[in-house]
């Protein structure tokens, strides 16, 4: 291991192509990484703020909200089931927005909820007319006390505070009573609207496994989900997070490859050097850890280097402007993947250097 | 105690066309304690192989093999790979130091290969460096390093872990006449000083004089 340490200390120019790559793909790799964490957070935020055991839409409705209406006797049913403790309804329309101080065609896209029961880090609803805007829709110029206008009809809503993490569908959220709601809904989109009542969803507190209680006691009338579920039944997000695994997984691979090539040159370079250190009594094993520490230390540093880049880049990028959410914990995991990918692309030599004769230091054929 | 007792050893590589090739047949040779005994022959005698054998590198195909008393016949790989670490040093036909470390470092790899004394071997690698005239040059790496020093760094790293038997392979091959029969001196007084036993390898006839006896090779032979 020391000998492996202070060929890196020693000799660092012989690793620097291997690290600079190695530092492209983590980039890569976490760049990926925060953009697809940043797209989920912002398709799912409503949801997973949602302080309930169940989540529960109409059965047609595939868990999307404009599909979905649960008349009263719906709400009654879910009421009245055992270990069910608070229903409250839920409902969005997705409407642009107009921010006074913008462009006339510079629309800050919402999501705005009507809602009874306050999701985490939501208040109580707000008085009708009035609405808490997620954070992100700073961006687009909303302001605390900003009366913005709403869709077509320009129905008009005043922000009275911000709330965080909130989005839906990559539109910021806006949380305002059922009154608002309802009336935005009539006024904007005709076609939707909803008798009194009448929900799109609705987030139930109890018992756990409640879902699927629901579910039998509406007699399929519903299409109940957990918090989690939901969020991955959003329409569209595990798409989006399949697509970006497949894309972060063929990285993880090229990681894999260009570690067990460079390291497999290495080995190739070094088979002389290896055969006398067997001939001094080193084990094939000894020699393979030296590697596998080299492998890790590289990685370590071009994931390090990588890691502070993505932070820099996510300072420099105008916020809102691409959905990059970068955290420890992205950074951490694929910095993760690639010392699994560095040990596991390192294991190609292996096979050489327990293949390498100790003989080969002094030839055994003169 | 002799420092290497060979009786009728034999070494047979199989071909890839299934025929065996004979590299040494029934060689018996003695060492004696503090003796050095040059083994010559030309290229393809099989005095590379005999070497490998007595230096616990090669298994043998047939016979005894006893270094310093210790019968490696039987021997299987990581017996051997802690004979080496142990019992023999070895100083290789292009010298072959690890290029990154410095003199004293590369005598030092040799306890971390294997018994990691630690401050021990840092203590008798300063010694050996002194009394090879390389105290000044121990930070040194190969590459600013002469031929002779690169040598001498060598047979330090052959006598780090206290062998009972050098093994020199080559030791002049890549050295000029004068430079050589330095190299040979040198080669002798330390290994008389320390009382060690010696084989060198060569197909040279002239540094035959700085050895106590010759041992010739033909063909896998052995004739006194």
């Amino acid at each position: 291991m020391n000998l492996a340490l202070k060929e890196l200390r020693r000799r660092p120019g012989r690793f620097a192509t291997a690290t600079l790559i190695i530092t492209l793909i983590a980039i890569l790799l976490m760049f990926l990484g925060s953009l697809l964490d940043g797209l989920i957070r912002s398709s799912t935020g409503a949801i997973r703020a949602q302080d309930v055991d169940a989540i529960v839409y109409s059965s047609t409705a595939q868990a999307s909200f404009p599909r979905s209406r649960l008349d009263v006797d719906v709400r009654m049913q879910v009421e009245s089931l055992d270990g069910v403790t608070e229903v409250g309804g839920i409902g969005l329309v997705q409407l642009g927005a107009r921010v006074p101080g913008n462009g006339p065609r510079d629309l800050a896209n919402v999501a705005l909820f009507g809602y009874e029961i306050a999701p985490k880090g939501v208040p109580e609803p707000p008085a009708d007319g009035q609405a808490y805007a997620d954070e992100v829709l700073e961006v687009d110029g909303v302001e605390e006390g900003m009366t913005i206008l709403l869709g077509p009809a320009r129905t008009p809503v005043e922000v009275i505070g911000f709330v965080s993490d909130t989005s839906f569908n990559g539109q910021g959220g806006l949380w305002t009573s059922e009154a608002t709601w309802r009336s935005t809904l009539s006024e904007n989109r005709p076609d939707a609207q909803l008798a009194d009542g009448v929900w799109q969803a609705l987030v139930v507190r109890g018992d756990a496994e409640l879902a699927e209680r629901i579910d039998a006691a509406t007699d399929g009338a519903t299409d109940s989900y957990t918090v989690a579920d939901a969020v991955n039944a959003i329409p569209g997000v595990e798409e989006q997070q399949g697509t970006f695994n497949q894309i972060i997984g063929v990285t993880i691979a090229v990681a894999l490859v260009v570690i067990g090539l460079f390291f497999a040159l290495l080995t190739v370079e070094r088979l002389s050097l290896y055969g006398v250190l067997k001939a001094l009594g080193a084990k094939s094993l000894t020699i393979f850890g030296g590697l596998l520490v080299q492998a890790v230390v590289v990685t370590l540093i071009a994931s390090t280097v990588a890691g502070i880049l993505v932070i820099l880049l996510d300072v420099v990028i105008p916020p809102g402007s691409i959905p990059i959410y970068v955290s420890a914990g992205s950074i951490l995991s694929s910095a993760a993947l690639l010392l699994l990918a560095a040990a596991v692309g390192c294991s190609f030599s292996l096979r050489r250097v327990l293949s390498v004769d100790p003989a080969s230091a002094i030839g055994t054929t003169s | 105690m002799n420092a290497l007792e060979l009786s009728d050893v034999r070494k047979i590589y199989t071909m890839g066309d299934g025929s065996d090739v004979v590299a040494l047949d029934h060689a018996t040779l003695t060492v004696a304690d503090d003796e050095i005994v040059a083994l010559v022959g030309p290229s393809g005698s099989g005095k590379t192989t005999l070497c490998s054998i007595a230096g616990g590198i090669l298994s043998a195909t047939e016979g005894r093999i006893v270094v310093g008393g210790e019968d490696i016949s039987d021997y299987g790989d990581k017996q051997l790979t802690k004979f080496r670490q142990e019992a023999v040093g070895f100083v290789f036909q292009s010298v072959n130091l690890v290029p990154f470390l410095n003199a004293k470092e590369n005598l030092t790899v040799v306890d971390e290969l294997g018994k990691r004394t630690g401050k021990a071997a840092q203590q008798r690698a300063d010694q050996l460096l002194e009394e090879l005239g390389l105290a000044d040059r121990k930070k040194n790496l190969p590459g600013q390093l002469s031929g002779g020093q690169r040598q001498r760094v060598a047979i330090g790293r052959a006598l780090m872990n206290d062998p009972k038997l050098v093994l020199f392979d080559e030791p002049t091959s890549a050295l000029d006449t004068e430079l050589g029969e330095q190299v040979m001196e040198l080669i002798r007084t330390e290994m008389k000083q320390r009382g060690i036993s010696a084989i060198v390898v060569t197909h040279d006839e002239r540094i035959t004089q700085f050895c106590d006896r010759s041992v010739n090779i033909i063909d896998g032979h052995l004739a006194a």
